[in-house]
């Protein structure tokens, strides 16, 4: 993945330190200046959050700490498609693991990672309360079941040139 | 002081007002359990094992953190407390990676002794466990989340007490694990290798880096002259590996176990201590002289050198170019010894016993090898030689008094000063002083540069200058003073920096004290009285006067800062990043 360099954003920046110097010094700065950050940016790269640490003066281990504590937040770039797979107890045992691996194949990217061309974020997720349809994954609002890992190639297609 | 009254399981007490039940327990004499509470550093109530009943208050309340009132009523014994801290320990016990037989902290460790003192007999369920993989990347610290019972002592040290935040509490619920940020390892981060984190955690989770095997291969090995040195600091903390009271001197003891363990040489770093006063102080008047950069910053600690690295590389030029004590030894040992003993250098292995887990960094660092190859081959902690000398089956308790091996093992009071907080500016000044007056000093303590307040100062009149001094420990209190220095408010000529709170006497290299014995023992004052107590009962108490080093100026060295000295003893630093 390329690397994220913060003086190429040079308006975004400008925002983000307007930001900073509102809530600087004030009770809880962290919340809202994330929140800004990950609006303007998609997301909370490192170099934007060593750029706040250094501006409040603290670690950049406490930003890290809140950033990955607040699901809101993320600290790596999405995908335009969010695919889901779940590992609750149910589709674990109906194969999701294979699922996943099938996915991992496909796209090149562990879970957790986007792949190069931003289409695709893996993730493992929990239970998605579709159970009685496991193993279970989705992609954005989608939902597909009853799932077997040589479907999987198929249903990727369909959004790889959406 | 507002005294209050209160009960504590039928026993009135009288405390101050602000003490918390937990501490007004222990003056009722009795121990409540706890696992996250560090006095002073983390009071953050997380584990809620030291719960308590408190009359009239509906749940159960954590005592860590919970300041008693006048007239209050407490049980720490009841059926329902006894129930949710065990319930509590199982639960933790339940995910945690229960190797005792071959961990690091295997009888010394806090979570085995709280099961052992529940009386945990089952683990009724097995928990989820995430698998983490062990951090090995540093030189010094080994990170093993599986261990970590997220107790949070580590991320207070480091992040308010150090003001690092090397590493911290990241994601949530049972994908919790403290780390350094974006799944970096620790070498990858500013982690100074203090190893302050491992003396607060309660577990086997953060270790040393170990070498001892490399150093019994290094023993073993019949074509290898193998020369040990000590620092100060180890001296009055050993013995608490074998039982002793904190604050007991062992150096006779010491030298003489360490001779059984088979090293061929056993030498003292307090020389190279008085070596680096000589160079140091000649380079601090050069400075004052022909309008060097000051204030000079002392560069003894190497967890304050990588410090400064990262986070104020525009103060490097301030940093004293003296290399620290065993690095001058490994330096004069590998050059000056083995020409005179005849010894082939590149069969000469030095090891340093260290108070410090930085000092293994340390003698990585490449331009640490005046040679051609490093000064020191090997850093063990002062836990490390314990582990040594219990597996070698030697009764330390027994052992007799021996005396370090002669020429460098020769020091003065000056040098073992080093081992404390101030030390460093002690004995520079009691040579510089001299240097500079011509005058003999007579009050040979310098009290205004010893104790545990955070930064010291004093000024000295050398008749010509009167010079302005500082001293800091611990880099929070670093942090704080080059502040004070970046922003003018401050003006020093010198200044004694440590990267451990307290000096090397409690380096993260040293015997691990309870949180228990923590509660009413300061260390810090503990140690550096023993390592006092060992300065003024040394014959020569100035560095200058050390009749080796003076030698070793004759017949080798020339003068201080010669060219010679220069490429021995000196040397310089490299800015990092902060992020
Ligand atoms: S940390 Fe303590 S309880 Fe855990 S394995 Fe090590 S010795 Fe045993
Ligand atoms: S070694 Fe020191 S700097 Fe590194 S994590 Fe531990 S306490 Fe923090
Ligand atoms: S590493 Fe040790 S001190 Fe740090 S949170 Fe884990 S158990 Fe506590
Ligand atoms: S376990 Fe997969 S949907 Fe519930
Ligand atoms: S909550 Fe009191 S010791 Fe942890």
């Amino acid at each position: 993945m390329s690397r994220f360099i913060l003086a190429e954003h040079e308006e975004k920046l400008a925002e983000l330190n307007r930001i900073i110097d509102e809530y600087k010094g004030k009770e809880g700065p962290l919340m809202p200046i994330l929140t800004k950050a990950q609006e303007l940016f998609g997301y909370l790269p490192y170099e934007v959050q060593a750029h706040i640490a250094e501006a409040l003066d603290i670690p950049v281990s406490d930003i890290y700490g809140v950033a990955t504590f607040y699901s809101q937040f993320s600290v790596k770039p999405k995908g335009k498609y969010k695919i889901g797979v779940c590992m609750g107890t149910a589709c674990y045992v109906k194969g999701s693991q294979l699922i996943l691996n099938e996915l991992i194949k496909e796209l090149g990217v562990q879970p957790g990672d986007t792949t190069e061309d931003g289409r695709f974020t893996l993730e493992a997720t929990r239970c998605l309360g579709a159970c009685g349809l496991a193993p279970v994954m989705m992609i954005n609002e989608d939902v597909y079941g009853r799932l077997k890992p040589e479907d999987v190639k198929g249903i990727l297609d369909k959004y790889r040139d959406k | 002081m507002d005294m209050i009254k209160v009960t504590i399981d039928g026993i009135q007490v009288e405390v101050p007002k602000g003490t918390t039940a937990l501490e007004a327990a222990r003056v009722a004499g009795i121990n409540i359990p706890t696992l996250c509470y560090l006095k002073g550093i983390n009071e953050i109530g997380a584990c809620r094992m030291c719960l308590i009943e408190v009359k009239g208050a509906r749940n159960l309340q954590a005592a860590c953190v919970y300041p008693v009132e006048d007239g209050m009523v407490i049980y720490t014994n009841t059926p329902k407390v006894k129930s949710a801290r065990k319930a509590n320990l199982e639960l933790i016990l339940s995910n945690h990676d229960r190797s005792c037989l071959t961990c690091v902290r295997n009888q010394k460790c806090e979570l085995q002794e709280l099961s052992a003192q529940l009386g945990v007999t089952d683990i009724p369920y097995e928990g989820q466990r995430i698998n983490y993989t062990i951090d090995e990347s540093s030189p010094s610290i080994v990170r093993d989340p599986n261990k970590c019972i997220l107790c949070r002592r580590c991320v207070s040290v480091c992040r308010n007490v150090q003001g690092i935040g090397a590493i911290g509490v990241v994601e949530r619920g049972f994908k919790t694990v403290v780390e350094p940020v974006f799944d970096r390892k620790l070498d990858e981060v500013n982690c100074i290798y203090c190893g302050q984190c491992i003396t607060a955690c309660p577990v086997g989770a953060l270790r040393e880096k170990s070498d001892v095997e490399r150093v019994w291969d290094a023993i073993n090995d019949p074509d290898l002259h193998v020369v040990v040195q000590t620092a100060p600091a180890v001296r009055v903390a050993l013995g608490e590996e074998f039982g002793m009271p904190i604050g007991t001197r062992v150096t006779g003891k010491m030298v003489a176990a360490l001779r059984r363990l088979g090293f061929d040489k056993v030498f003292d770093t307090d020389f190279a201590a008085d070596l680096t006063i000589m160079e140091e102080g000649t380079e601090l008047l050069d400075r004052l002289n022909n309008g060097g950069t000051l204030p000079m910053i002392t560069s003894c600690s190497p967890g304050w050198i990588k410090y400064c690295e990262h986070n104020y590389p525009e103060f490097i030029d301030n940093l004293s170019t003296c290399k620290s004590p065993h690095e001058m030894m490994g330096a004069v040992i590998k050059s000056y010894y083995a020409e005179k003993n005849n010894i082939d250098p590149a069969s000469i292995y030095v090891v340093s016993i260290m108070p410090c887990t930085s000092k293994k960094f340390e003698a990585k660092r490449p331009e640490l090898a005046a040679a051609g190859r490093p000064d020191v081959d090997a850093v063990l902690t002062t836990r490390e030689l314990a582990g040594m000398i219990k597996a070698a089956g030697i009764d330390f308790n027994k052992l007799p008094d021996e005396a370090f091996d002669p020429v460098f093992g020769d020091s003065t009071g000056a040098g073992v000063i080093f081992g404390a907080t101030g030390g460093v500016m002690e004995a520079a000044l009691r040579t510089v002083y001299e240097i500079v007056t011509g005058k003999a000093l007579e009050a040979v303590d310098i009290k205004a540069v010893r104790g545990i307040e955070g930064i010291k100062e004093f000024e000295v009149d050398l008749g010509s200058i009167t010079i302005r001094t500082a001293v800091a420990h611990g880099t929070g209190n670093a942090k704080k003073l080059l502040e004070l220095v970046k922003r003018g408010v401050k003006e020093y000529h010198f200044i004694e920096i440590m990267g451990c709170p307290g000096g090397c006497v409690t380096g993260g290299g040293q015997p691990i004290v309870p949180a228990k014995e923590r509660m009413d023992k300061d260390i810090k004052s503990l140690r550096a009285a023993a390592i006092y107590d060992e300065d003024k009962n040394m014959p020569v108490r100035k560095s200058h006067e050390n009749p080796s080093v003076k030698r070793l100026y004759e017949e080798f060295l020339g003068s201080p800062n010669s060219h010679l000295a220069h490429k021995l003893l000196h040397t310089h630093y490299t800015p990092r990043s902060k992020y």
